[in-house]
């Protein structure tokens, strides 16, 4: 009763407000899962672009995440939607482009601050029109406790051997447990396991596209020799991992019981209030000295313009803003983890976010393998590799096994796998 | 001549609300959902296929195998709970029954509160115990110098169904115990007294006189165990997400359903071949059914005091 009492106040005092600002200000209402990020929208974000944008009002109006397409959709079809639309990545948002209800932004100006890699998630499958303005990512990595590295004499390494000597003697010395990770939940196992290492070996975008090509398969060595690592990784997790969860990791963590963390940036803010240590963080440790880098620099939210809007020229204002560097250094220092992806420089004052993001300078960006188009049929291939992965560091299935088994899976729908 | 007798209203009318009722949330959506599973989406358009979305299910290696493995893990889920559950459950009614037992309101109480519990209470709770992190299991086993004994079970694929069909015997085995408790309290005291006479006492006495007695009891029990498991999904959802792991060793029909129709993560829902799931899990369990009705009850002695 009282809330629906308030919304009628509220509902009241937005109308009045309207009535006395004039017809010329226009206000922006913008759909969003991120409920999390209401604070930082409206003590931050929307200030600042009102200040330099007069006349337009934003307003930020965000769904429970699990419920959040589901409403979106409904709100769509029913014309009901807000002007600007949250983008999830890749297939949900371009269906919604492909029925018309996501407005092309190819042209928009800001565009040409975001690489190829950034705008894939909200681009065509040809990359020729892009719906979406990207507005963050998360990289992958490893966060360390700087203290146990400390105390125990150790380096971040560099190289795989490196990794595996430093795995070697936090176990031998009994006080830490290496390794925080879980196959309980299986998504750790492939998330955090496969997809972050396995850059270096897939040598990032090449491999990536080339699998979509068909022209390399996921039995190649480049594909399975990361499952050949995660092979190794059982002895270094924590005793009865097989049943460890999510949760689980992040407090033997925080709680300072494990050295290692294997890691999304997304932790970072939640790290930094539950751990009494220094953390550091090392990039996926490349198979030779002297290799190429590469890191999952996942695109992960973006920001769309609802085709039915009746005010697109205000929205499209809005949206070059959001492409622009001050929104980039707004948008990252209020949620630490979530990474601009525009091309433009951008100082970070978390300093484990600022060690996540200065890979970028020395290594290659690329997204998860399975997210774009390799995932639309059936089986459906980021499932199978959170099995496979899982599987493989439980030992009880082959890295080769479920190679050969993840692309039996693919091949079975995906054309361009099926030739030769 | 006969007056014909008028119209009796008041039967339809006082069977129209629960027949509406009935017939909107039940009857219609069942016979939508089979309606479903005939049709299939082929390049953006939705196309009448007749039943092979069902030969998809039962031949397609992709979709077979963990159709049987679904089915499969539910037939054990089903036989661990019919080996463990109800027998459990009628020792606990016969000890409850016994006039010599002193505190039988309370553990009567106690041992059905778990049954009132959320599934979800009982999953996460259940999930800590066992922790091998934080868990008390394995400190408890400790104590007893049985550490030896312990191991992720939840996370092994060999124990990781067992477990979970344990945790819900331990959750479930109020409700046998109570049904088969008020079945015996209906048992009327003369014949147990003739049983007396005649030297039957003990043992002898609930396997001989008391066991038949509630036999039909026992029937029914085994017909809803049936039905709840073959529906059964929540527990494994909450223990295992809805990837049913390790390696599917959990995956019952429910979570597959549920993985099919929803969508899960980066897969699409696909409302059709879901369907075709449910259809095939109520064909299973209306055969259940039928079987127990047909083959067994109309059997089964009843007895009128």
């Amino acid at each position: 009763m009282t809330q629906t009492g308030l919304k009628l106040a509220l509902l009241g005092t937005t109308l009045l407000a309207a009535a006395t600002a004039q017809a010329e200000d226009v206000t922006l209402n913008i759909e969003s899962w991120r409920n999390d990020d209401l604070p930082i929208w409206q003590e931050t974000i929307i200030p600042a672009f009102e200040a330099s944008h007069p006349g337009i009002k934003l307003n930020f109006t965000p769904s429970a995440p699990a419920e959040y397409n589901a409403v979106l959709n409904s709100k769509l079809d029913a014309g009901s939607a807000g002007d600007l639309i949250t983008c999830r990545p890749f297939d949900a948002s371009l269906q919604l482009f492909q029925k018309g209800q996501l407005a092309d932004l190819t042209d928009l100006d800001a565009m040409a601050n975001f690489s190829d890699v950034a705008k894939s998630g909200w681009s065509t499958d040809d990359g020729s029109q892009t719906f979406c303005v990207p507005m963050a990512s998360v990289i992958h990595g490893f966060i360390y406790n700087k203290e146990a590295f400390a105390e125990l004499g150790l380096e971040p390494p560099a190289t795989v051997d490196e990794f595996f000597a430093v795995l070697d003697k936090i176990k031998e010395d009994g006080t830490y447990i290496p390794m925080a990770m879980g196959t309980n939940d299986q998504w750790e196992a492939a998330t955090m396991g496969y997809q972050n290492i396995g850059p270096n070996y897939w040598k990032g975008e090449e491999g990536r596209l080339a699998l979509i090509a068909g022209t390399e398969k996921l039995t190649d060595p480049e594909w399975v020799d990361p499952f050949r690592q995660l092979a190794k990784w059982g002895p270094y997790l924590g005793d009865g991992f097989e049943a460890q969860t999510y949760p689980d990791s992040q407090n033997l963590f925080t709680l300072g019981r494990a050295a290692i963390y294997p890691a999304g940036s997304w932790e970072i803010s939640g790290f930094n209030t539950q751990a009494v240590f220094d953390m550091g963080a090392f990039k996926p440790p490349v198979p030779a000295e002297g290799d190429d880098c590469y890191i999952s620099d996942h695109v992960d939210i973006a920001l769309g313009l609802n085709a039915a809007s009746p005010h697109a020229e205000e929205a499209k204002a809005f949206l070059d803003w959001v492409g622009s560097p001050e929104f980039a250094s707004l948008y990252a220092n209020a949620l630490p983890g979530f990474f601009p992806l525009s091309d433009a420089a951008v100082e970070l004052e978390d300093p484990l976010a600022q060690e996540f993001i200065s890979w970028r300078q020395s290594c290659a960006s690329t997204i998860r393998s399975t997210y774009q188009i390799l995932s639309r049929g059936t089986p459906n291939l980021e499932n199978e590799t959170w099995n496979a992965s899982a599987n493989v560091i439980r030992g009880t299935e082959t890295p080769e096994a479920a190679a050969e088994r993840l692309q039996e899976g693919l091949a079975s729908w995906y054309a361009p796998q099926q030739q030769n | 001549m006969r007056e014909r007798k008028a119209f009796r209203w008041h039967i339809p009318i006082f069977l129209a609300p629960a027949v509406i009722v009935y017939t909107a949330i039940m009857i219609v959506p069942l016979f939508a959902t089979l309606e479903l599973a005939l049709w299939r989406v082929v390049d953006g358009a939705t196309e009448f296929v007749g039943f092979d979305n069902f030969r998809i299910l039962f031949t397609d290696p992709r979709w077979s195998e963990s159709f049987w493995n679904a089915l499969g893990n539910n037939a054990w889920f089903f036989l661990v709970h019919m080996v463990v559950q109800n027998p459990i459950g009628v020792a606990l009614a016969a000890l409850l029954s016994s006039p010599k037992l002193r505190g039988a309101a309370f553990y009567r109480t106690a041992i059905f509160i778990p049954t009132i519990l959320s599934f979800v209470i009982v999953g996460f709770v259940w999930k800590l115990i066992l922790s091998p992190i934080w868990g008390i299991a394995p400190s408890m086993l400790d104590a007893v110098g049985l550490k030896a004994l312990f191991g992720p079970w939840l996370g092994k694929e060999e124990t990781a169904l067992t477990t979970i069909a344990l945790v819900s015997v331990w959750q479930f085995v109020g409700i046998p115990m109570m049904l088969i408790y008020a079945a015996l309290l209906t048992i009327p005291e003369e014949v147990l007294e003739a049983a007396e006479i005649d030297g039957i006492t003990g043992w002898s006495q609930f396997w001989k006189i008391k066991l038949p007695l509630i036999l039909p009891s026992i029937g029914i029990i085994s017909i809803l165990t049936f039905v709840g498991n073959f529906n059964a999904f929540d527990l494994i959802y909450v223990t295992q997400g809805a990837l049913a792991g390790p390696n599917f060793a959990t995956d019952i029909l429910g979570t597959f359903l549920y993985r099919t129709f929803f969508g899960f993560q980066l897969q699409l829902g696909d409302p059709h071949m879901g369907a075709t799931i449910a259809t095939a899990m109520f064909g299973i369990i209306l055969a259940g059914v039928c079987l127990y009705l047909f083959g067994i009850q109309t059997r089964l002695r009843r007895y009128q005091f």
